[in-house]
């Protein structure tokens, strides 16, 4: 079934959101030249002044006129950032000020000569890893790139020039520029300010024209620029059309995959199939096999090389392992639904090929299908050519070999040269065959080799007859010796392998071991610091690095001082590099591009929705680290993370248990309390109620009524305390759930007079709502007490008979209650006093004990708002509540 | 107006023996018979031997809620039953009253009030299947012809008015909730839109509640509700 050309919709999301994210960062304009001369830095200043008469807050950050005047005279003007000044090895470089500029935050940037690398001990090691970080935090960049400093066309320039270019940028920077500004300039042109000295100043004039500005070479340079621009512009318009679902834009479904491996050309095939790519607009993929034959130290490091470099190339990166490359190769092919499969021309032993079943490019081809096959010639120019070394084991040095296997080889040889007359000749060979068996297990394969090389030919010349000659005249002689040289070969050979299998098994099973152990010991330990000691040991025993843990803490920030399990401490510098690596989720500082001067490499402690912390470890003596050990290093420390997330999940989920417990233990107590106070206290209030209704029908017991009045006023006074004192309890230990209700105010205001309608009884009170007071969400019981509160308290420290008005309003967003009465007013210096725990009033009556106030301010903080106090002009004091409220006017005519 | 044949039966379910034997003391001298219940469990078994008119019931028992009770009470029985506890909250008060209380005091308590609720709450009870005229004071509300009126003159009510009038009337010194109101006159999804309540309820009083009948008919029960009760 034909797949119907309509846009696939992880295709379109891709796109769209590639497209927020460009509208999210900010803008980076390229001026693309094809060499130095053509005038980049000029075009850039020039339209740098004319943003900067549209008014556009922008600074120089860094530009190099190589003394130009008419490029300095334009320079003028423009805000300059002042360089940073870095000491290295006795000179001076200067560099731009990142920090200094992303602190000023302006709206755009210039930053010229994008491919130029920074001094050693910046931040990032090339100059366009600042700029991506400018442009993360969406600070605009005008920036100048040559045409030779792009990485995928390294290799079309040497062919051009001749010269290998070392300073180059990764093409995914040009795929992120919203805009590339061609700077073009006929060769002719070039050449002629080239002799009138605008380009170069003085004898270098000279040198230059002769060998790099050469006619043809400037031809080729300028066709291979435009054709970057039209790909790059042709690549837009298939992302515009991609968005605008245009149809036709659909022809291509081709995704590609390279197959790579640590051969030094696998970079060249990398950097082709990124050129093939971006003219076809597909994806593509880079895929490494890994095969149970180890590699040595160089090639796992130009391995980690080529794969980063791939990565930085947009490369999706696979990493597989299996023993037969083409079956894996074409396996990954199917998953990745790849379209054309790009592999190198290489250069193998013809007959063992044929031994083999044919090259691998041929039995790819065979077995292929209907995947396309591209085979690339790779390795033309010599010059990067270095001879891989294969296989060497254990760092043990060769003169060990040589001592063991020589030493070996004459003993066994005199010892037979002794027995020679009783053994025969021919059973010398046996003992010599013993011996190679016995030297594979130790040695390497190629010292097997020559050992079972010189012990066939010493065979010869000392034993089979005639001696001490290297001639054979007997037929039967002459087989055995062949036949002896093969089987040598052939069991040193295969002992070789099975014991590199036998390495790298062990070498899996180390890994495997010592993640077990670390997750065993997680289990195992049941504090957090017990399990971070444990995986610090781990980390140190796997790699002998000394670490340093930093943890988030409450705030979300990295903890200033590093975790007690750790063995290592961090210099104020080096925790800056966590924090960018946390900060960032990814590795920095030693071994990776961001920060590689640091000390330690910093791993962040990630898990899937949270960052934990930071493990940075310290290698001693300028370890190499290669890339599986470094994979190990990664997943510790997702492990650590998980660890760490985990106990302080179980920590949050103690912290809400315990709480859970004790609020459950208070509210008993509280009820407990309350209900034992208050029953006694209803009983004796309902009997003297009673009784007073007794007392009433008999005439006799009529004089008693005032007794019972008085026992009635002390129950109620006794129970305010008690009220009192549970309230103070309740609001300071914090034990509350504000639960706000829509209410009317007045009903908040009857609601409170009825509670201490006893006091009230005796003075006039007024209440003033104004009609159209909205309703207001508030918490009920909480107003409501304390307007009950300063009620009572007004009716005690008032005259009987005197006024008590209560009044409501609002203001914006405030409900705010008045209660004012006509006492004696505040005392001196009491405003703030008043509604301290325990304070009593020069004019107190006697009875209370200085709560109510001091419950009123609790309950305010509770919900927000404050209480406040003022005398009022003429007599008393008015007691003012501000209330943060949500409040609905509803129309009266509904 | 207490007939002399029947005497009226109060239950009461309280865990506190004073609180008993007070409230036995004081119904007792307004004509009732009283049983007590010292556990939910026991009272709702002298619910249903004692067949009690009123039922007295503390939120705090040793066995079980109160609130659980009421539930359970309410499955069967409709009787008027007082909640009588220490628990002030607002909160609490609503839960029992919109699980079937019908009134709501807090000790300490007077016992002539708690005579005086007692006496409301159980005259709205029994016979409100046959009434189709309700009457108290001089509001009178006629449910079949949905007429409504105060000294014998008619009260034009809207709609909203009316159904709003007669929930409280049918509910006759019970205090009807917030929710209750707004549940039975908008629907179950109004129960949250207490501040509507307030302006009906005002235009509602200002038509029944004539300058001569002075008498509040409408109480408002702070944050609760409101209750009809008129003079009777």
């Amino acid at each position: 079934m034909k797949e119907p050309s309509r846009p696939n919709p992880d295709a379109l999301l891709a796109a769209i959101k590639q497209e927020d994210e460009k509208l999210r960062r900010g803008r980076l304009t390229i001026f693309l030249g094809m060499c130095a001369g053509v005038g980049k830095t000029y075009a850039m200043l020039k339209m740098a002044h004319q943003r900067k008469a549209d008014g556009l807050d922008l600074v120089v950050a860094v530009v190099e006129t190589h003394r130009r005047p008419e490029t300095q005279a334009l320079l003028e003007g423009l805000t300059a950032v002042p360089l940073r000044t870095v000491e290295y090895r006795g000179t001076t470089l200067q560099e731009m000020d990142l920090d200094a500029i992303l602190q000023r935050r302006p709206a755009l940037v210039l930053v010229d000569e994008l491919a130029h690398t920074n001094a050693p001990g910046s931040r990032h090691p090339k100059r366009y890893q600042d700029v991506m970080e400018l442009l993360e935090t969406g600070i605009d960049v005008y920036s100048t790139l040559n045409i030779q400093h792009i990485e995928s066309r390294v290799d079309l320039v040497r062919q051009i020039v001749g010269v290998t270019i070392r300073e180059t940028v990764p093409d995914t920077i040009l795929d992120q520029a919203t805009d590339i500004q061609l700077v073009d300039l006929p060769p002719d042109a070039l050449r002629e300010r080239l002799a009138e000295g605008k380009v170069y100043l003085g004898a270098m004039v000279q040198t230059a024209s002769a060998n790099f500005f050469r006619e043809e070479n400037l031809t080729a340079l300028r066709e291979l620029a435009l054709r970057v621009t039209a790909e790059l512009v042709n690549q837009e318009l298939r992302e515009v059309m991609t968005t605008r679902r245009i149809e036709g834009a659909w022809k291509t479904n081709a995704k590609l995959m390279v197959a790579i491996g640590p051969s030094p050309y696998s970079a060249e095939l990398i950097r082709w199939t990124r050129r093939t790519v971006s003219i076809m607009g597909a994806p593509w993929v880079a895929v490494y096999v890994e095969s149970s034959a180890p590699l040595s130290e160089e090639e796992t490091a130009r391995l980690a090389k080529t794969l980063s470099l791939a990565r930085q190339l947009g490369a999706q990166v696979v990493a597989t392992s299996g023993d037969d490359l083409v079956k894996t190769l074409l396996r990954v092919a199917r998953e990745e639904r790849v379209t054309q499969l790009v592999v190198g021309k290489t250069l193998g032993l013809r007959w063992l090929e044929w031994f083999k079943g044919g090259s691998l490019v041929e039995r790819l081809i065979r077995e292929s299908g209907d995947l396309d096959v591209c085979v690339v010639q790779t390795g033309q120019s010599r010059e990067t050519r270095t001879a891989s070394k294969r296989l060497s084991l254990d760092l043990k040095p060769w003169s060990r070999d040589i001592i063991l296997g020589g030493a070996s080889i004459a003993l066994v040889t005199v010892i037979c040269w002794l027995l020679r007359d009783v053994t025969g000749y021919w059973a010398i060979a046996l003992v010599y065959l013993f011996l190679i068996i016995l030297l594979a297990t130790r040695l390497r394969r190629r010292a097997i080799i020559s050992i079972a090389a010189a012990s066939a030919l010493l065979w010869n010349f000392l034993f089979i007859p005639p001696a001490f000659t290297l001639r054979i005249n007997q037929i039967h002689d002459l087989l055995m010796f062949v036949m002896y040289f093969i089987v040598a070969l052939v069991i040193g050979n295969l002992t070789a392998r099975l014991r590199l299998r036998e390495w790298s098994e062990r070498k899996r099973e180390q890994r495997t071991a010592a993640l077990y152990r670390l997750a065993q010991g997680v289990v195992e330990s049941t504090t957090l610091e017990e399990g971070l000691r444990r995986a610090v040991q781990e980390i140190h025993n796997a790699s002998g690095a000394d670490c340093a843990v930093l943890l988030v803490g409450q705030d979300g920030r990295l903890s200033t001082t590093p975790h007690p399990a750790g063995t290592w401490t961090l210099t104020e510098k080096e925790r800056g590099v966590a924090v960018y690596a946390l900060e960032h989720r990814e590795p920095a500082g030693r071994h990776t591009d961001t920060l590689p001067e640091s000390d330690c490499l910093h791993l962040p402690l990630k898990t899937v929705n949270n960052k934990v912390g930071v493990i940075a470890l310290h290698f001693p003596n300028n370890k190499t680290l290669l890339l599986d050990e470094r994979e190990l290093l990664e997943t510790f420390a997702d492990q650590v993370a998980v660890m760490v997330e985990r106990y302080w999940l179980i920590q949050e989920a103690g912290r809400t248990q315990l709480a859970e417990e004790s609020e459950k233990l208070y509210k008993t107590l509280f009820d407990c309390v309350s209900h034992e106070i208050k029953t006694p206290l209803a009983v004796i209030q309902a009997a003297t109620g009673e009784l007073g209704l007794v007392f009433d029908l008999v005439k006799e017991t009529k004089g008693a009524q005032p007794f019972l009045k008085e026992i009635e006023t002390a129950s109620r006074r006794l129970g305010r305390i008690v009220d009192n004192l549970l309230s103070m309890t309740r609001i300071e230990s914090g034990r509350y759930t504000l639960t706000p209700v829509w209410c009317d105010v007045d009903e908040i205001i009857s609601s409170a007079r009825q509670q201490v309608g006893d006091l009230l009884s005796r003075h006039q009170v007024r209440v003033l709502i104004p009609d159209d007071l909205p309703s207001v969400k508030v918490e009920w019981g909480f107003v409501e007490q304390s307007l009950a509160n300063l009620a009572a308290n007004a009716a005690l420290y008032s005259e009987p008979g005197s006024e008590i008005t209560i009044s409501a309003q609002v203001d914006d967003s405030h409900l705010v209650l008045k209660v004012a009465d006509q006492g004696p007013g505040l005392p001196q210096d009491g405003e703030t006093r008043i509604f301290e725990k325990f304070y009593r009033g020069p004019h107190a009556p006697p009875g209370g004990v200085g709560l109510g106030l001091s419950i009123v301010r609790g309950l305010m903080t509770a919900l927000g708002g404050t209480v406040s106090a003022t005398n009022n002009p003429t007599r008393g004091a008015t007691f003012i509540l501000r209330i943060p409220v949500e409040m609905k006017r509803i129309p009266e005519s509904l | 107006m207490t007939e002399p044949a029947a005497q009226l039966v109060a239950l009461v379910i309280d865990d506190e023996v004073q609180i008993r034997r007070l409230l036995k003391l004081s119904l007792e001298t307004e004509g009732y018979l009283v049983f007590e219940a010292e556990t939910g469990q026991e009272g709702l078994r002298a619910a249903v031997y004692r067949r009690p008119d009123v039922i007295i019931l503390d939120l705090g028992l040793p066995d079980m809620d109160g609130t659980e009770v009421l539930k359970r009470l309410r499955e069967w029985s409709k009787t008027p039953v007082l909640v009588l506890s220490v628990r002030q909250e607002l909160e609490q008060k609503v839960t029992a009253l919109d699980n079937g209380a019908d009134d709501y005091l807090t000790k300490p308590f007077h016992a002539a009030e708690l005579a005086a609720r007692l006496r409301a709450i159980r005259r709205h009870s029994p016979p409100e299947t046959a009434d189709s005229v309700y009457q108290t004071g001089a509001l009178q509300v006629d449910y079949s012809t949905r007429r409504v009126t105060i000294h014998g003159r008619d009260v034009h009510l809207t709609a909203t008015e009316y159904a709003l009038l007669r929930v409280l009337a049918q509910n006759h010194g019970k205090v009807v909730t917030h929710r209750h109101l707004l549940r039975e006159v908008w629907g179950p999804q109004a129960e949250d839109q207490s501040q509507y309540l307030r302006v009906y309820m005002n235009h509602l009083r200002k038509k029944i509640e004539t300058a001569e009948d002075a008498s509040k008919l409408i109480q408002t029960e702070p944050g609760i509700g409101y209750r009809l009760s008129g003079s009777d």
